[in-house]
């Protein structure tokens, strides 16, 4: 009787990450309507086109190895070997503030005299600035995210593995990967739409 | 991908359906109940939350229709002697200093109209409705000790508060709080220099809507996440009340859209403060052209402005349906007629309402072709919309109806929803939309079908699980004048409002009767006025009711009065964070199971007999 009633439930996801994954795709709403509204914007005339600087392709890459980096220092929480993860967490997080203060010179240069682009020079501008801006507090947003976790990295109550701490890095990493990639999708569409 | 299935595992502390405990806290005075502060101010207990957003939004609605009542004065009695207002609204009332006689500031009327619209809207029918019954209901429904992640739940009525108070605040600003409309049109809502509410209330007004929206999110994730995580054995979709459908949909429809405004809320922001000019082009404020802000469109605005629009109507509604389709069916002890027609057309509508958002939009001078689309897709969400007022009319045919508050209300519910949903499909065409729009013909649509609608959903929640949530009933008299005077009242307000649009007044305008094509229906006017302030004060009756029955109502004598299959009736009210006793209960079969083999209810957790069929399926 039991079996035509209700077969057992298996939960394949907890229910955080659920939540986690939930909430992204709130966020990538929110650069669906930034980008279309960009593209609707740019197809009529006055629009002004400006090279993407190098920063932004360095702040690529620093992005596109924290995540590996972070990817690897989870393997070694798992595989409870606590140097590395702590060594490579440190890194990680390094590597993300590094990330932000690029996309913070690749905004001066634009400023600067060579470019003289400002955030109300032209629409093309002022969406650069909100793509990029919205962007960066995302990351600020992970940047917090990772400082707890190092945190608990550092403690000694919490630095050992746990089913808990296990779950609060792929959280944690999880939604790091998201901005990394959300990052690579602007960088494309910006490019593309030069 | 191994290691995290072991961690899985080990996390549940023994599986999913260890029935004594919970992810995050132990039921039954845990560590979050300890102090009067975590009990009832920070608290986490769904069932706590669910009362703040409850008495918030009361408040709120209280403050939202006192204001309608200032400007209905206005409107019916344009040359009254407002003075006696003054001691509420001080400057805002203009003394003429010969005559002595009072008026309100026309800037003041339009902050008025917009306070009114983003309250009702935002704070009363959004967060008051589906905050208060989303967190009562779905824990409780579909057998969880609390949501998926009670902290999130607390921010998320946090973050409605921190709304609030903002939004209060700039209630006594010198500039006035906002006045552009609750929908918060660019040029006039980016340009301070544009007009008083444009100033400082323009800015608290967006801030109060991005904390918001944040407050949405915080919710909207946490009920997706319980509904599809957190059932108890047994409950699986198709055993889930309407209820838990129509808050699904809802909360998947906010966290699709809010973004969306958000959106358009940085980028207003941006040109109210960084000089920017996404909607702008080419403006002249007082006559002087403002040369630099060039090249924006505050048609972009209106697309992401609607495309929250339009599903937030939905927000507001579907909530509604759901309540309305349970009391419907447990009043009637009948089975709610076409339970997979009703799940299926609150999900049609939830895919259609995102399609439709440009009907706001027929003049704003769209191409008529991509006009026409959007009126094909309008007038398809008649079609869910119809089947779902079948299906009302259908569980109540022939039913053994128990007449009371609550069904009285959810049957108003239904009246209302026709009656505006008609005036829709008018509205819906856009040639006939050329005439209507921005007339009072929409004003009474909206209200109607949106406003009066929901209220009478929530009402019905309310007399309906009054007992569920203080233990006792509220008074069934003081009920039924609550609801014969607002049905009567409403459609006394509304009904000669599709007249006014049909002949032409326009919405948002100071005072008619200096236009001599409008000055006939100063009548009107005045009878509209009076049949709002009469309504409103059958409203305070309703208020007296609810804390007098808090404390002094009939007590609750059995666990579940009104004969509901539901999981919400087998656990105790007095039972504390964590909702169950002892184990949470299972299901075995749907939550209509009513009238059948001779029973009147069979509650959703007693097993199926040998050979029994579900009755869902
Ligand atoms: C048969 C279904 C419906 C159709 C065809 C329909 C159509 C329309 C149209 C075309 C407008 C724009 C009128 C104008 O501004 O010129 C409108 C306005 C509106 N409708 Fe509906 N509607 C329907 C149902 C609903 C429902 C169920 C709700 C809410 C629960 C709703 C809420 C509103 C609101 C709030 C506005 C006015 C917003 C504003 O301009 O401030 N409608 N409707
Ligand atoms: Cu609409």
């Amino acid at each position: 009787m039991e079996m035509v009633t209700s077969p057992k439930k298996i939960r394949r996801i907890h229910p955080k990450k659920f939540a986690l994954w939930t909430a992204i795709v709130s966020m990538l709403m929110l650069f669906s309507a930034f980008t279309s509204a960009y593209i609707v914007r740019k197809a009529s005339s006055n629009w002004l086109a400006f090279p993407i600087v190098d920063e932004f392709f360095y702040s690529t890459g620093v992005i596109l190895s924290s995540s590996v980096i972070l990817h690897v220092s989870y393997k070694a929480f798992v595989a409870k070997n606590y140097t590395l993860y702590k060594l490579l967490l440190t890194l990680g997080l390094g590597l993300g503030v590094l990330f932000v203060a690029l996309q913070y010179m690749g905004w001066l240069t634009l400023n600067s005299d060579t470019y003289g682009i400002f955030i109300s020079t032209n629409q093309s501008s002022s969406f650069f600035v909100l793509l990029v801006g919205t962007h960066a507090l995302h990351v600020i947003g992970g940047i917090t995210a990772l400082m707890i976790s190092w945190i608990y990295a550092l403690k000694s109550s919490t630095k050992e593995w746990t089913p808990r701490g296990q779950l609060r890095l792929e959280l944690t990493f999880t939604y790091w990967h998201f901005v990394d990639i959300l990052w690579l999708y602007l960088l494309l569409f910006l490019w593309i739409q030069q | 991908m191994a290691d995290i299935n072991i961690v899985e595992k080990e996390l549940e502390h023994g599986g999913h359906h260890d029935d004594h405990g919970h992810d995050d806290h132990d039921h039954h005075g845990d560590k979050y109940q300890s102090s009067f502060v975590d009990r009832y101010i920070f608290s986490q207990d769904h069932k706590t939350i669910a009362k703040q957003f409850l008495i918030t939004g009361m408040l709120w609605a209280i403050i939202g229709a006192g204001m309608s009542i200032i400007f209905r004065l206005q409107l019916g009695f344009p040359d009254a002697n407002m003075a006696w207002l003054q001691p509420l609204l001080g400057g805002w009332i203009k003394i003429d200093p010969t005559t002595g006689l009072g008026e309100i500031d026309p800037d003041f009327y339009y902050a008025l109209v917009t306070m009114h619209g983003t309250i009702l809207v935002f704070f009363v029918l959004t967060a008051g409705l589906s905050g208060t019954f989303s967190n009562l209901l779905i824990p409780l429904q579909i057998g969880a000790r609390d949501m998926a992640s009670p902290m999130m739940n607390m921010l998320s009525y946090w973050f409605f508060f921190l709304a609030g108070a903002i939004l209060f605040i700039s209630l006594f600003l010198n500039t006035g709080p906002f006045s552009g409309g609750w929908t918060g049109y660019p040029p006039l809502s980016a340009l301070p220099q544009a007009s008083d509410g444009s100033k400082a209330g323009a800015t608290l007004w967006l801030l109060s809507l991005v904390f918001f929206v944040v407050s949405v999110l915080l919710g909207g994730i946490n009920y997706i996440t319980t509904i599809l995580n957190m059932r108890t054995k047994g409950m699986n979709m198709f055993r889930m009340p309407l209820t838990i459908w129509a808050f699904l949909v809802t909360a998947i429809l906010g966290l699709l859209s809010f973004p969306v405004l958000a959106s358009g809320f940085f980028m207003l922001t941006f040109d109210r403060v960084l000089g920017t000019s996404f909607f702008l082009n080419e403006i002249f404020v007082a006559g002087e052209a403002l040369t630099t802000r060039v090249g924006g469109s505050a048609i972009l605005y209106q697309h992401l402005f609607w495309f929250l629009g339009h599903p937030e109507v939905y927000i507001i509604i579907l909530p509604a349906m759901g309540l309305v389709s349970e009391v419907l069916s447990v009043s009637a002890r009948k089975p709610i007629f076409g339970y997979k027609a009703m799940v299926f057309s609150i999900l049609a509508i939830g895919v259609l309402s995102f399609l439709v958002w440009a009907h706001h939009m027929y003049m704003s001078g769209m191409n008529p072709f991509i006009a026409n689309i959007f009126v094909l897709f309008t007038l398809i969400i008649a079609v869910p919309s119809a089947v779902k007022v079948f299906n009302w009319i259908a569980t109540i045919w022939g039913g053994n109806l128990r007449i009371n508050s609550a069904s009285l209300f959810s049957i108003g519910f239904v009246s209302m929803f026709i009656s505006g949903g008609l005036t829709g499909i008018f509205l819906g065409n856009a040639a006939i939309d050329i005439q209507q729009h921005d007339t009072y013909f929409v004003v009474a649509h909206f209200h109607i079908v949106m406003g009066v609608a929901a209220f009478f959903g929530m009402f019905a929640g309310i007399y309906h699980w009054f007992p569920r949530m203080y233990g006792r009933f509220m008074n069934e008299t003081l009920g039924r004048i609550h609801f014969w005077g607002t049905m009567i009242g409403a459609y006394a307000i509304f009904g000669p409002m599709h007249y006014l649009g049909m002949a032409g007044v326009p919405r948002r305008y100071y005072r008619f009767d200096k236009f001599q094509a409008f000055s006939e229906f100063t009548g009107m006017n005045e009878f509209i006025t009076i049949a709002a302030i009469l309504t409103f004060a059958v409203q305070i009756l309703f208020v007296i009711n609810f804390f007098y029955s808090m404390y002094k109502g009939r007590k609750q004598t059995e666990m579940n009065p009104w004969g509901a299959t539901t999981l919400e009736w087998t656990a105790p009210v007095d039972a504390g964070h964590g909702n169950w006793d002892g184990d949470i209960p299972h299901v075995h079969r749907w939550p209509y199971d009513m009238g059948r083999h001779g029973r009147e209810f069979i509650p959703q957790t007693e097993p199926l007999a040998e050979g029994e069929i579900d009755g869902g399926h």
